[in-house]
């Protein structure tokens, strides 16, 4: 049962308590574009792909509350204009190399960009930045060439491996994330940690060593459809 | 003529990559000497180091956009020895030569009829706007209908083995991703009758072309040179995929035989030289000057013992009795050999169609990790060789490279040398005709320049004319 309604592009989403907007929309199979926020994760509003305009205000739809009457919009031509911008961004600032990349096909930034109509390299001068892959445990490999900065591996990390494998250095435009130790090697960091699993690093940045180009083309996640349309087959159903 | 001079044809057309060639005329106006430079550079062995092991076949084979899956495959094989699997299960095995039966056989109808018919259909001197692919499908629209469908045929095969026609992913240390569904091996099936009779067609059309014209073949660049490829272990049939090395002199004796490819490096050398970004690599008992040798299709027509498929094996026998069994040099035969081949992959593509292993579902083996991992494979240019070192920590510390066209270096110098001093010597002044019979001299070689430097960029051909002192007075250029 819900506790009140509010409106996302004039459509009606039921809402409880608490809940927010993509909370609220997710179960109503309204999708809202998010890079950073994840099922399980708590909420971060950090990488604004998910902003929305709420009541005349640009807000994170993954952090601002639900409210009464709220009449929400999302999937406007203004606002895909400026998640297109923050995604390309993303691609100026690291080095993501898509055809060679194990995470292509399953990746959520190259999947966002499809879903945005990114279909050139972005405006932005590339950064190329140099950083060097730490391949030193056994088996995981960082390739923070590929980070976001999204920080669901941090999140995962402490709130539900209750480890603290990574976090962010830095400051600034030079803010990223990394081990939290001289290597990955010298950290708690195992396969089986959540932080590790394949649906928590959005990229390829954390890599599962040798597993990489097992799944074939044409059955990869985003191979099957666009990015989103998981929650919005359950308003279609 | 009162003072040397030096021609400089810049880019090469209708080749893969760029090149240009410099022929140096003495004061008498004679070809002094001709080279093909190749001027870009790629660095792939340099920034792999680092990568992950199970990157490498998909990175290293942007090397090119023509024969990526050679190049794909090498790795993999390179990757599959530092996995430590020495046998792949089946399904991979065949999964993977179906997909190189496929590539081998798109690049070289690519080449034979997109690249090289114009020549041999309006001749080498015909108007530089008469010699491309959209002339010969005007005057001859059902060999310009087939040229594209064989080599779709072709791509169709790599899109459903490799999962992209260009570029794709499926071979992975110790196999493959994917098997082939029944329904994608038998809409292959309904065309492998067509493609059999087309690669026959295409097949006398090379072989006539050679064999009416045997002056042109027998004086175009045509002279003794040793060929090497990796033939059958065992019985010495041709093999595209996997087999041992063998190397024959110019009188198809035996320079060496079966042996194991990992211990390339004890035959053979790679020499540098100032002007070129590409190697030279010669066989280390000969010496660099008497130890070159080409590598390609008439050079494995050469070299093996025979085809283990019968039109390609009749065919071959032909081939092989025009020169009264000795092995064939005169390099526009090439074409002839190239179209075997591909009577060949279609024959072995049908093979494999029927082959059930190919639905099978064990599709990646496991083995003890090694260190070092060195692979051959006949790419359609000719022999390919990737050699890497891997550490504990999965990261590349080291690669090689040696690719067909690069085998086939002082063999194109040479080639050029020859035809520059045919038509350039004595003469004043430069014409498109003379350009073009250099560059057939090159492109009968099929090399891919991109993949010999591993480097990056589009193929443009220049011929300059320098005079003694090394001062430029003609030039000609021509846009990729």
């Amino acid at each position: 049962m819900s506790d009140f309604t509010f409106t996302i592009d004039e459509i009606e989403i039921p809402a409880k308590e608490g809940q927010t907007i993509m909370e609220a929309a997710d179960a109503a199979g309204v999708y809202i574009p998010r890079l950073c926020d994840h099922e399980g994760l708590r909420h971060q509003g950090g990488c604004r792909v998910c902003t929305v305009k709420a009541a005349g205000r640009s807000v994170s739809a993954c952090t601002q509350p639900a409210e009464p009457g709220l009449a929400v919009e999302n999937e406007t031509p203004h606002i895909n204009k400026l998640r297109r911008d923050l995604v390309e961004m993303l691609f100026h600032e690291g080095n993501h190399l898509c055809p060679i990349c194990e995470a292509s096909g399953n990746c959520e930034l190259q999947a966002m960009a499809y879903r945005l109509d990114m279909t050139e390299p972005t405006r932005f001068p590339y950064l190329e930045p140099c950083r060097p892959v730490d391949a030193s445990h056994p088996d995981i490999a960082l390739d923070t060439n590929r980070c976001i900065s999204c920080g669901r591996c941090i999140r995962a990390s402490q709130d539900v491996d209750q480890k603290g494998v990574f976090g962010y250095v830095g400051r600034g435009i030079h803010r990223h994330v990394a081990a939290n130790g001289p290597d990955l090697a010298h950290t708690d960091a195992e396969i089986t940690d959540f932080a590790i699993s394949d649906e928590v690093c959005p990229v390829g940045c954390i890599i599962r060593k040798r597993v990489g180009f097992v799944t074939p083309i044409g059955e990869r996640e985003f191979d099957k459809g666009l990015i989103g349309r998981k929650i919005s087959e359950k308003r279609n159903a | 003529m009162a003072e040397p001079r030096l021609i400089e044809i810049s880019p090469l057309t209708r080749v893969e990559g760029h090149g240009k060639v410099t022929v140096h005329l003495d004061k008498e106006g004679m070809v002094d000497e001709a080279r093909l430079h190749i001027v870009e550079f790629r660095g792939f062995e340099r920034f792999i180091r680092g990568r992950l092991m199970w990157e490498v076949p998909v990175i290293v084979q942007r090397l090119c956009g023509i024969c990526p899956v050679s190049h794909h495959l090498a790795a993999a094989k390179a990757m599959d020895m530092i996995a430590g699997v020495d046998e792949l299960p089946p399904t991979a095995e065949k999964m993977r030569r179906l997909m190189h039966y496929g590539q081998v056989m798109q690049s070289h109808v690519l080449h034979f009829f997109h690249l090289a018919e114009p020549d041999l259909l309006f001749g080498f001197d015909a108007p530089a706007e008469k010699r491309n692919i959209f002339e010969v499908i005007r005057e001859k629209p059902e060999l310009g209908r087939r040229a594209i469908l064989m080599r779709k045929f072709g791509q169709d095969i790599i899109e459903a083995t490799a999962g992209k026609k260009i570029h794709g992913t499926a071979a992975i240390p110790g196999g493959v991703n994917r098997n082939l569904p029944i329904a994608t091996r038998d809409q292959f099936l309904k065309d492998i009758e067509q493609m059999e009779a087309w690669a026959l067609e295409s097949l006398a059309l090379a072989r006539d072309y050679t064999l009416s014209h045997p002056d042109l073949v027998l004086g175009f660049a045509a002279f003794p040179s040793h060929y090497m490829s990796l033939v059958r272990e065992g019985d010495g049939a041709l093999d595209l995929y996997h087999g041992n090395l063998r190397a024959i002199d110019i009188w198809g004796g035996t320079i060496f035989d079966q042996l194991d490819y990992t211990k390339y490096h004890e035959v053979l050398v790679e020499d540098v030289r100032s002007w070129s970004y590409m190697k030279f690599p010669y066989i280390k008992e000969l010496g660099p000057e008497k130890g070159w040798y080409r590598v390609g299709p008439l050079a494995r027509m050469d070299t093996v013992d025979f085809i283990d498929t019968p039109l390609a094996n009749a065919a071959r026998d032909e081939l092989i009795a025009t020169n009264s069994g000795g092995a064939t040099h005169a390099i526009l035969a090439n074409h002839w050999a190239r179209m075997i081949e591909v009577v060949h992959c279609v024959e072995k593509i049908r093979e494999l169609l029927h082959d059930p292993d190919l639905q099978g579902t064990d599709l990646q083996a496991k083995g003890d990790r090694r260190e070092e991992g060195i692979a051959m494979i006949e790419a359609p240019r000719g022999n390919l060789i990737h050699h890497y070192k891997v550490d504990e920590k999965d990261q590349v510390t080291y690669c090689n490279l040696i690719v067909s066209t690069t085998h086939n270096n002082e063999g194109m110098n040479r080639a050029v040398t020859d035809v520059a001093d045919k038509v350039i010597s004595g003469r004043q002044t430069i014409t498109e005709g003379m350009l073009n019979h250099i560059e057939v001299a090159i492109r009968a070689h099929d090399p891919c320049l991109s993949c010999a430097t591993h480097a990056l960029g589009q193929m443009p051909l220049q011929v300059e004319l320098f005079d003694a002192d090394g001062a430029m007075i003609d030039s000609r250029t021509r846009d990729a």
